[in-house]
């Protein structure tokens, strides 16, 4: 099968294996503690984890797409906020 | 109460999950791909980055587009919701009014919307269409071909003509659900007009008003076919919303790279004021079913 159309990159691809790693990770993670840890945190209302994982995804998006507007296109301080924000997410949203 | 939990039925989602791949993310891994590469045709691709994302976030263009979008649903939204919820408390009840009332509705709902567009733009040409030959008649200088202001009207009342309806069948839904106790309670209580809508109405109605500000913010802020049949994005720029110039860029100019990297920010907008909403409508619901 021909994906040339696809226009594949080694980091594009690795940043889909990633996220599959994440959402794998997840699956993992619920099959050993199921129900998905709801709790109320400082957003006072309830997330579970996969909440948890989104909020900490889509705030990466516009972590990354901020510094790269009003910092620069050095993404990699990005990237480290942005897992600074995901820790923080996890442990109090 | 204990629950059956059987993971069995998670391959009862294996046929969506498959359908969503190839309608959905197949193409959306495709326009990450195609948001850090130049091309010039043929399947050849180079390299560039993150220069795309940089170039459009620097962009006037797409600040100016992504403002006139947020005016653009804001307007509407502050004129559909309290103009349907007037109409929707206005509708008969019972009788054979309600039927009447119902089609008239969903009429403007049926009507694809570049069909709505050929209408509008039709209805307001100066020289054969209605609107724009009466209100010229009535020495008012309306052009939405030259006019910004005027193809900014034309735009929002075809919006409103068109889609108000939903908001209407929505809050029509919420009112008819409510009890006739509620209503007789408030009459013994010798409650006024106002406050039956105040403490009555507008709180059982809440439920659906989110749901009609969700799909109509949306809706408004993708929009597309209507206001490109109607004005082009014109005059100038004055009706190029996101979407009219995302289109521009991508298959006017071909420039699929930074057209590539407009998409993804879009998308990540609308995913954001999407979960916004979600969280908000089920979060209330879990409240109000407390």
């Amino acid at each position: 099968m021909n994906l040339s159309w696809m226009a594949w990159t080694l980091p594009t691809a690795t940043f889909f294996i990633v996220i599959g790693l994440l959402i794998a990770g997840m699956a993992v993670w619920e099959y050993f503690s199921p129900g998905g840890h709801p709790r109320v945190g400082v957003l006072r209302f309830e997330t579970t984890r996969g909440d948890r994982l989104f909020i900490s995804l889509l705030g990466s998006g516009f972590i990354h797409l901020a510094w790269l507007g009003l910092v620069g296109p050095d993404l990699w301080w990005a990237l480290a906020l942005s897992l600074v924000y995901a820790f923080c997410v996890f442990r109090f949203v | 109460m204990d629950r059956t939990w059987n993971n069995k039925a998670w391959f009862l989602v294996l046929p969506v999950l498959l359908l969503v791949a190839f309608s959905a993310i197949i193409p959306l891994m495709t326009v990450v791909n195609y948001s850090v590469q130049d091309t010039f045709g043929n399947n050849v691709f180079f390299w560039v980055g993150v220069e795309w994302f940089e170039e459009l976030l620097h962009s006037p263009r797409f600040w100016q587009a992504l403002l006139r979008n947020l005016i653009f649903s804001a307007i509407i939204l502050a004129i559909q919701i309290p103009l349907g919820v007037f109409i929707a408390l206005n509708m008969p009840r019972r009788g054979w009014g309600v039927s009447v009332c119902l089609v008239l509705m969903a009429l403007p709902l049926l009507i694809p919307w570049n069909v709505v567009g050929t209408i509008w733009q039709v209805f307001g040409r100066v020289d054969i269409g209605l609107l724009g030959y009466t209100l010229a008649r009535l020495g008012i200088n309306y052009n939405y071909v030259q006019d910004p202001l005027a193809a900014w009207v034309t735009v929002i009342v075809m919006d409103i003509w068109h889609w108000t309806s939903l908001v209407v069948l929505l809050c029509y839904a919420g009112l008819v659900s409510i009890p006739d106790a509620y209503f007789q309670a408030a009459k013994i209580d010798g409650a006024s007009r106002w406050s039956v809508f105040r403490y009555i109405q507008l709180p059982k109605m809440n439920r659906v008003l989110l749901i009609a500000v969700l799909l109509r913010f949306m809706d408004s802020f993708m929009i597309y076919t209507e206001p490109f049949v109607v004005t082009g994005g014109g005059p100038g720029n004055e009706t190029t919303f996101l979407s009219i110039d995302l289109v521009k860029m991508a298959i006017g100019q071909f420039d699929v790279g930074p057209a590539a990297a407009m998409s993804l920010v879009y998308f990540l907008i609308v995913l954001l004021v999407c979960w916004v909403f979600y969280t908000v409508m089920t979060n209330y619901g879990e409240e109000s079913g407390r």
